[in-house]
């Protein structure tokens, strides 16, 4: 299945039993892309898989985000998007003493993080379940958010690859931040270099394949 | 100055460690420029105009000219005006509105360094003396934002003067004719004033620095060499600096200074 590149304001296609998908919206019988991104047609629903702009965040997303105010009962995030994220108190899994919250967390660190729910009232977040909290050490680093299905791969086959020949711990972000833990800095950079390698090609078909060719290609 | 940081602190230990062995992110020695590229006569107004590209560092520079009145305390001698934007697309750090103060700080070294040197041969931008001289406009445009954009902003500055030719004047209708571009150029002399910034992270010294690196630097010297001569200096940010770190500061922008200006020289002919 071929897919186009299309731009906002661009007519995908035309047609009465066409159903307008993710990023596009359907005016006179006419499906147009609201995104820039790759159009694909499936089934009659027409969608588009935006390759830039910022995150959009989701309930259940996992992110990494710097903490950027204290309040009297939780911590402002950002995440990147467009709206600052909150961590409860009522979200950490201890105990808090109220007027000693920069021992759990401070200005500027960072955290990994589930969102928990989206509302009127904001984004709220979670580190409540295993795998979450503060990120003490390591290379974090951004991408472009829209290429993280890409890192990822299917079931994790494209990200388990890059951990497997590196040897480094990844965590990558929905909100396009990439965390790396690994034995030595010159494992983390060639983790890091895979990554960007992975987001530059994230356009074409068998990238798995061109993956494991890379790691061939430029041993450590 | 509140500044704004877009490297986590994390990852800045990990450049702080890197360092200290003596290596960085990007494969370089500390001491290394990143690969310098120069693109002529990117604009069809102005008189003389390149875009420079030190790794994913990129701006313009052009340079065009004007008559007017010379100032009253050299009569004699034309002007020169430099002026620095940072223009929000090329950074999430910059914001539109007036110049802040690292725009301001930005034009005022490339102008320090470019007056004091002597590299305009400014007597001899003298049309009549006492009521009209040549001034020299260098707008600074940064259009990526990779870390160094001060030592990007000079080399595209003395790129462009270079490539510059003065438009035809009109003595007697008194107007400058700037449609009619002649082989004259801007009188240069042969003091080149080449501004490498050293940027000190932690205990380690290192120039060119990325984004990344810059976010950590702890304080930054930047100065303006033309064969072996400082013409300008200028230190920035808060640490100190002791006597045997500031001597060899010197002994690597004058390294540094005669490795660029070949390049400069190399790239535009």
């Amino acid at each position: 299945m071929d897919r186009k590149v299309v731009i906002p304001g661009e007519i995908i296609a035309e047609g009465e039993d066409l159903l307008p998908g993710e990023h596009t919206e359907k005016i006179d019988g006419k499906v147009i892309s609201l995104r820039y991104g790759l159009a694909e047609e499936q089934n009659s629903l027409v969608k588009v898989i935006p390759l830039s702009g910022v995150y959009s965040p989701r309930r259940g997303n996992v992110v990494i985000g710097k903490i950027e105010n204290l309040t009297n009962n939780g911590w402002v995030v950002d995440i990147g998007s467009a709206d600052s994220a909150f961590l409860s108190l009522m979200e950490v899994p201890r105990y808090v003493n109220k007027d000693a919250m920069e021992e759990v967390f401070k200005i500027d660190e960072l955290l990994i993080a589930k969102i928990w729910s989206i509302g009127k009232r904001g984004i709220d977040l979670s580190i409540k379940s295993r795998g979450y909290g503060k990120i003490e050490e390591g290379m974090v680093f951004s991408v472009n958010s829209n290429k993280v299905p890409r890192i990822i791969g299917k079931e994790g086959s494209m990200i388990n690859i890059i951990k497997e020949k590196t040897g480094c711990e990844i965590d990558v972000a929905q909100n396009g931040y990439v965390w790396i833990t690994g034995p030595s800095i010159d494992d983390e950079l060639y983790a890091k270099k895979a990554i960007n390698f992975v987001t530059e090609k994230s356009f074409i078909h068998g990238l798995t394949d061109e993956v494991t060719k890379w790691f061939d290609e430029n041993k450590k | 100055m509140d500044k704004v940081r877009t490297t986590f602190e994390v990852t800045g230990e990990r450049i702080r460690r890197y360092l200290e062995e003596g290596k960085r992110f990007d494969g370089r020695t500390p001491f290394e420029f990143r690969d310098i590229t120069i693109e002529k006569n990117v604009s069809k107004k102005a008189e003389g105009s390149v875009r420079v590209r030190i790794g994913k560092t990129e701006v313009i520079v052009g340079v065009k000219m004007g008559v007017s009145e010379p100032y009253s305390d050299s009569p004699t001698k034309g002007n020169l005006m430099v002026t620095a934007e940072m223009l929000p697309l090329s950074s999430p750090r910059f914001e539109i509105g007036p110049p802040k103060f690292e725009a301001i700080e930005l034009g005022r070294v490339t102008d320090r360094g470019l007056r004091e040197s002597g590299f305009i041969d400014l007597e001899k931008l003298c049309i009549i003396e006492g009521e009209k001289v040549w001034t020299v406009f260098v707008d600074v445009y940064s259009i990526n934002d990779d870390g160094n954009l001060m030592d990007a902003a000079t080399i595209g500055s003395i790129a462009a003067l270079k490539l510059a030719r003065l438009p035809k004047y009109d003595r007697k209708e008194k107007k400058v004719l700037f449609d009619e571009l002649t082989e004259e150029r801007i009188p240069l002399t042969e003091k080149v004033p080449v501004a490498i910034s050293v940027h000190k992270i932690g205990p380690s010294l290192l120039i060119d620095p990325t984004r990344e690196e810059e976010d950590l630097s702890e304080c930054r010297v930047t100065i303006s060499f033309n064969k072996g001569i400082i013409s300008s200096l200028q230190k920035s940010e808060s640490a100190a600096l002791e006597i045997d770190e500031m001597k060899k500061i010197f002994e690597i922008a004058e390294k540094a200074s005669e490795d660029v200006l070949k390049q400069i020289e190399k790239k535009i002919k």
